[in-house]
């Protein structure tokens, strides 16, 4: 691998860890809301 | 290590790029109108989530289709540029991603929303990704007719996510995205055909040739008349949505007859078919924003008191 594509391969992955990190975090958040929403629909 | 041994990482963006984000717009926004025209309310999150769960089950079934027609798609001019066909991700990536985005949509409209949803948006994953895509495209030149059906789905899922049950509305819901489907692909094809003969889909116009499509087109555009105006007549809407599917009804077969009608002459450049392709785009979206229009009027007490009913 020559120094650019290793750098390439670098960005790439990180832009991919960031990705996945904030859709499970907005899963988290919204999975929260849900529930939240639910049970004050029931209580409601 | 060479660089085809030990390829790049697959740019996220193709992965987005394989969930059809343009088709994607059509399929939020209609799931949203079909959402917001049910009779009866949902939390805002609850409706979000049931949004989210649609557009990532019509996604999945994408890449899914992407994974499928890989072959087909690196042959052809509009599409030999997708993440597959020009080698920037692996088949199987795209085939598993598509699977696991589509199960994770059923599982969260499930969960959230209500399992009749969930098993509306399963049916439409398997109609789109297996019933349409590897089964009947490549064996029928009324393989459009079909696709719309995938097509359909997402208004109707989402007045069910807020009423839970089947009834004529969400049906014929259905029914208009079916039926407006096949004048607006046709039309597409008519001017992008030889394309589609290059790699052997049987689209009408290459197999039955150009005049069975002008007829066919048509023909199912006056199919969808009644069933547009359906929703009036049936005193599911006011006059709103009324006036407005009437009067699309007007322009659209006007836009029809003339490319039904006519013969391609030699060096012809294909504005009647373009003009009908756009206009069927502007047509759908004025008429699920009419139907929203007029029933959150009607909710909120401004009509159905005999002003516009």
């Amino acid at each position: 691998m020559t120094p650019d594509e290793e750098a390439e391969t670098k960005r790439r992955q990180k832009a991919r860890n960031w990705v996945v990190g904030g859709t499970l975090l907005f899963f988290v958040v919204l999975f929260y809301a849900i529930t939240i929403a639910r049970i004050g629909g029931q209580a409601g | 290590m060479s660089a085809a041994a030990r390829p790049m990482p697959t740019d996220w963006r193709d992965f987005f790029a394989l969930t059809k984000p343009r088709v994607l717009t059509l399929v939020i926004f209609t799931g949203i109108c079909g959402l917001l025209a049910a009779p009866g309310t949902i939390h805002p999150v609850l409706g979000f989530t049931a949004i989210l769960a649609i557009a990532m089950g019509a996604g999945g079934s994408a890449a899914i289709n992407h994974w499928w027609e890989a072959d087909i798609d690196a042959g052809m001019k509009r599409t030999a540029n997708r993440p597959l066909p020009s080698g920037r991700m692996r088949r199987d990536d795209a085939r598993d991603f598509g699977i696991f985005l589509s199960l994770v949509a059923i599982g969260l409209m499930g969960v959230a929303i209500g399992w009749l949803a969930a098993a509306i948006l399963a049916v439409a994953v398997v109609y789109y990704a297996v019933i349409y895509t590897m089964w009947l495209k490549p064996r029928t030149p009324q393989n459009i007719v079909i696709g719309g059906g995938a097509g359909a789905f997402p208004p109707m899922i989402g007045w069910v996510a807020v009423t839970g049950e089947i009834t004529m509305m969400p049906v014929l819901l259905f029914a208009i995205i079916f039926f407006w489907t096949p004048p607006h692909f046709w039309a597409l094809a008519l001017f992008m055909k030889s394309d589609y003969a290059k790699v052997g889909i049987p689209m009408l116009p290459v197999v039955a040739g150009e005049q069975a499509t002008r007829r066919q087109i048509l023909i199912y555009t006056v199919v969808l008349t009644p069933i547009v105006i359906a929703p009036w007549l049936t005193g599911g809407t006011d006059a709103i949505y009324g006036v407005t599917s009437i009067v699309l009804s007007a322009i659209f077969f006007a836009y029809a007859w003339k490319v039904g009608t006519r013969t391609k002459s030699d060096d012809d450049d294909m504005v009647p078919e373009k003009r009908l392709f756009k206009f069927s785009i502007l047509y759908l979206f004025v008429l699920f924003g009419a139907l929203v229009v007029d029933r959150v009027a009607a909710y909120q007490g401004f009509t159905g008191l005999g002003w516009f009913a």
